[in-house]
This record gives C-alpha cells, structure tokens and sequence, in this order.
C-alpha cells in the first residue's frame, strides 16, 4: 500500500521563469519514511506544499493516504501533520496556549485539547517550558513544538520539511531522537533534508531530487552502490606491502590501489564483511600483522557527487 | 457551518491572548487615541470657534472615535503580514478548518479591540466635557455605526496584510493612507478653510461622512464642515452605509480570494 503518490507534478514561478518541480513522481509506502534529499531550491518545500494541500501543482496529480489531493484537500487535511520549514507557532503565546489551540482547531474538546497538549509536551520533554512563550524558546525547542502541534490528531501521513535546520548539533540529535520514536510508532513519513547523514540515518528510501527532478532514488545502501560498492581498506608496514597486495587482489577479483606513503592498500570488494575476514584469515596465515583494516562505505556526499556532479550546498541563515 | 463560526472564534480568542501576553499593545492603542483627546482639546479647542454649545469637544469626539477606528487597519494589516511571515497561515491552512476561519476571526477580533479602545475613549472625552445631547438610542446607534465601520475598514487591513507580506511595511503603508484621510476631512476643522478642490475631496471621504454621521446621532445640530448642499453632507448616514458596504463588497471576496492563493 503506497500512502503518498505524486505523479508527474510540474509547478513553476514568475509565469514560468523558475521551474520548481519538473515531472516529478515519488511514493511512500505506508509505514515507512522516505526522505527527499536536495540542495537549497531542489524543490524540496514546493513537494511537500502540493502534497500538503497548501500549493496546486501545474499539472500532475497526487495522492495522500488514498484521497486526492487536488480533488478533495479538506479530506486530506484530516489525516496529514505538517510541520513546516520554519517553526510555524504563534510567538507570543505559550507553548501550551499553542498547542490546546490547535487543539481545538482540530475540534477537539476543551478538556481533551488540554489533556493532548499536556500529553504531547510530556512527550517531547517541553514541560516545563509549557508556559513560557514561545519567543524564549531556543530553535530546537520550537522546532519540538512544531511538530508537537502536528501530531495533535494522530496523522496518517507526516510531512516534516527540513526538520534540523538551523540547528545546533545538540538540537539536531534530539530531533533525531524524537523522529525516530515517532517512526517506530508507525506513521508514515516523508521528511525533506539537504543533510546526507539524516537521511542516512533516519530514511527507510531516499528520493535524491535536484532542479525540480527525482535523479535517483533507492535504500541508502542501494544509491551507494550506485556510486560504487565498498572498498576494503588496510594498512600494514612496508615490507608487508608487496604480499599483502598479492591478497587483497584474489579475493577481490580487482587491482588494488597501494599507497606507499601511508602504506594503504585498497580494493572494491562486492561481498563486504566476508571479504574483509578471508583478507585477514589469509594474512594471518601468511603470518602478516595488518595494522589497520576496514570496509568503507561512500558517502551520501559522494552519491551526491556523482549524481548531480555537484555538492549539496548549505542553506544560508535566514 | 456551525464548525466555521467555532473556528472563527477560536482565532479571536487567540488575538485575545495574544493582547493579554503583550499587554503593551493594548495599552497603546488606547493611550494614543486619548492623547489626541487631550491634545487637541486643549491645544486646538481655544482657538477654533464653533458656534456649537459646549464647544470644540462636542465636534472633536466624534472625529477622532472615526479616526481611532480607522487606524486600526494598520494593526490588522500587519499582524496578518506577520502571521504570514512566521509560517503561520501555512499551518492554520494545513488544518481541517474553514477557510474563512483566520480571516473572519481576525476581524472579529479587531472589532472587540475597538469596543475597548471606544469605551475607554469616550470616558476621556466625558472627563473633559463631551456631553452627547441626544437619546440614549442614538448614542448606541453611533457606537454601532463606529463598530460597523471598523469592521468593513478591517477588511482591507486583512487584504494589505496578505498582499504586502511585511509586518512593519504594511503599518506604514496604512498610516500613509490612513493619516492623510483622516484629516483631508471634516473630523478636527472645518473643510471650508481648505482649497475649492481640497473641499470636494473631503466633503466625499468616507471620514467626514461617517464623522457627519457620528455628529448627527449625537445631537449636534449643523454638519461642521458641510461646503455645500452636496449630497454626502446632506445625508451622510446613508452615504457612509454605502461605502460600508462598498469596501465590503470589494474587499472581502478580494481578501479571501488572496487567502486561498496565498502562496500559489
Ligand atoms: N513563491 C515563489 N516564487 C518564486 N519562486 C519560488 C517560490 N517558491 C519557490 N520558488 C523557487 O522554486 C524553486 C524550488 O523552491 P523550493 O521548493 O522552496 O526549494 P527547496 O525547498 O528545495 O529549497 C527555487 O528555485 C525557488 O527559488
Ligand atoms: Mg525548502
């Protein structure tokens, strides 16, 4: 069951100037997280407005937990959370004004709305921050609130865009923390990031999106064997050199490349971990102390690179 | 529909809070208004003759309750620019509400401000001799009027807000237009010490046909101000229900219409 299809969405701006989204199709699976990855404009907001019933596309269509999106955007907004780019909560009220609030925004009762916003700031360790307003809290907490206040009636489907922005290394990683309980209580997710290890390590499938397109799409670990495999790693003294290339290069099937100066020896290898222990069994028969061995993986970075032939660049503080 | 008016409300309420989080706000909009009271009671009231029984106050209240009330579009104005801003009508549009919800209880909201700020008004104005002469009706005739003409203005501080995007922006551009209507009109003197065509200008301002109005239901006998047997000074209750409804009519489905658009 797919809970997010859009199919061929196309949005441009300035009567056409800007392009935003140029045939773009993805789909999320009930129950998974897909992240959309892509610099600054890729179309990253753009996608998850149209999907959130906030912006029409030109043309294309899409659909959110089943329902049409374009068709019936009152139905969709029943069963979607969305928490924005920016922290979207009123300033001057207090986290737990905000959140009874939408509370009955969401017609829920008085009592109820309360008993969900208490709830919710328990949740996401707000409490007792609860009635200081907004203004005096620091990125990360505003960002919590944010989605606090998206999650008021369970959501079917989840957008989060650009959830860590804009914040500290401490704040990301709570973020983190608080997104991957969320996952694991199995709502459906799509999360918008220009960061490469959050969609790493938070995303069940990643869309790489660039110019208004999806350019690759996969598991992490299947874009990065796009890009290439795993290369075996390691490091033994230099008279070890010679022999030990000798090894690496059977078992790999490939030449390996041998850097003197740091006494490294490296080689794709296709069956991971299992080549990595035949490496050091044959070593350790041949009496060879390795210094150093390790499998390393690409990086989203360099899937990036080889897809784009560019680098992801950093949002500018706003 | 039941739902939409719930919504509504619970906006208001929100504009509510907010005023009693930022107590400041309040607190200027009222001393503002009170301070023209004072201001040009004592500092104009000595030298410009009226004729009127009880002098200048008596004429001046009922301008500066119209200009009071029209200065509050700027604060509608920029409070939706800054909703606007923060992201906020993103989410409040992402939600299962009315659409109408934000808009109608932002109005709302801006009219039970201007029941505050009219009361505390017209207690400065009792303070230094304003006394309405006529019943009690047409006195809360007049108070309705003022509401009923703060609520058709709020719309096209709504539609400013969702059009110029900046909070401080807006609220500049509201008093650039706010200012000068206020006193292109008869609301602090009398239009016929103005040019010929400066007279024509203000005799039709909605300003000075809602400050007639006010006058009128007060009890004032003469139109301060009226030049001429032109048609808005001879009936200024009807030609400011008119333009009431005139804005409304345009700005309201104009309002919605950039709501619903509001980032396409
Ligand atoms: N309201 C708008 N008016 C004009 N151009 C826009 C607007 N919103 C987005 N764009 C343009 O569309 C492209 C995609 O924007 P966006 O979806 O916000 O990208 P991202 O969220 O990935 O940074 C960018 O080139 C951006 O400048
Ligand atoms: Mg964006």
């Amino acid at each position: 069951m797919k809970s997010v299809i859009a199919e061929h969405l196309t949005k441009s701006y300035d009567k056409g100037s800007v392009m935003a989204l140029d045939d773009l199709s993805l789909d999320v699976a009930e129950g998974t997280v897909l992240s959309v990855l892509g610099p600054n404009g890729a179309g990253k907001t753009t996608t998850v407005r149209i999907l959130a019933t906030l912006l029409k596309p030109d043309s294309g269509n899409a659909q959110v937990a089943g329902i049409d999106v374009i068709k019936h955007p009152d139905k969709v907004r029943e069963v979607i959370g969305l928490s924005g780019q920016y922290a979207a909560v009123d300033e001057t009220l207090t986290g737990w004004d905000n959140l009874v609030m939408f509370g009955r925004l969401y017609h829920l009762g008085r009592q109820q709305s309360i008993n969900r916003a208490n709830e919710l700031l328990e949740r996401f360790s707000l409490t007792e921050s609860a009635r200081r307003p907004i203004k005096t809290y620091s990125g990360g907490m505003r960002r919590r609130l944010d989605l606090a206040a998206s999650l008021i009636v369970q959501p079917k489907v989840l957008f989060l865009d650009e959830p860590t922005t804009g914040l500290d290394p401490r704040g990301r990683m709570e973020m983190w923390g608080v997104i991957e309980e969320l996952v694991k209580g199995g709502v459906t997710l799509l999360l918008t990031t220009q960061y490469l290890e959050e969609a790493d390590q938070l995303a069940d499938e990643i869309a790489v999106i660039d110019h208004g397109k999806v350019i690759a799409r996969g598991t992490s670990d299947a874009l990065k064997s796009q890009v290439g495999g795993e290369r075996l790693e390691i490091t033994v003294d230099a008279n070890h050199i010679a022999a030990t290339t000798q090894i690496v290069e059977k078992i790999s099937g490939h030449s390996a490349h041998v850097d003197s100066a740091i006494r490294k020896i490296s080689a794709p290898v296709s069956t991971g971990a299992q080549a990595l222990m035949d490496v050091l069994r044959a070593l350790d028969a041949a009496g060879i102390h390795a210094l150093d061995v390790g499998l390393k993986r690409p990086s989203l970075d360099d899937v990036f690179m080889a897809l784009t032939g560019h680098v992801a660049e950093e949002e500018p503080k706003p | 529909m039941k739902n939409a008016i719930m919504d509504s409300l619970i906006i208001t309420k929100r504009q509510l809070m907010q005023l009693a989080r930022v107590p400041e706000v309040l607190i200027f909009s009222t001393i503002q208004p009170v301070m023209f009271v004072l201001l040009f009671r004592f500092v104009f009231g000595g030298s410009i003759s009226t004729g009127q029984p009880g002098g200048y106050i008596q004429l001046l209240m009922p301008g500066i309750f119209v200009q009071t009330v029209a200065f509050t579009l700027a604060a509608t104005a920029s409070g939706l620019a800054e909703d606007m801003k923060k992201g906020l009508i993103d989410r409040f549009r992402s939600l299962p509400i009315a659409r109408s919800a934000l808009v109608v209880g932002r109005t709302l909201g801006d009219s039970l401000l201007n029941i505050l700020v009219l009361v505390v008004m017209a207690a400065a104005g009792l303070a230094v001799g304003w006394r309405p002469t006529s019943s009690i009706l047409n006195i809360l005739a007049a108070f309705l009027f003022l509401l009923m003409f703060g609520y058709a203005l709020s719309w096209t501080g709504i539609f400013a807000g969702l059009a110029v995007k900046d909070a401080r922006t807006v609220q500049n551009v509201s008093f650039l237009i706010t200012f000068p209507m206020t006193f292109l009109s008869n609301a602090f003197a009398p239009t016929t010490g103005m040019p010929k065509a400066l007279q024509y200008v203000a005799e039709w301002n909605p300003v000075s046909t809602m400050v007639a109005a006010c006058r009128q239901l007060f009890g004032l006998k003469n139109q301060f101000g009226a030049t001429a047997n032109s048609f808005p000074s001879q009936h200024p209750l009807a030609t400011s229900i008119f333009y009431m409804l005139l804005i409304m009519v345009i700005f309201v489905p104009l309002s919605v219409r950039k709501y619903k658009n509001s980032s396409n």
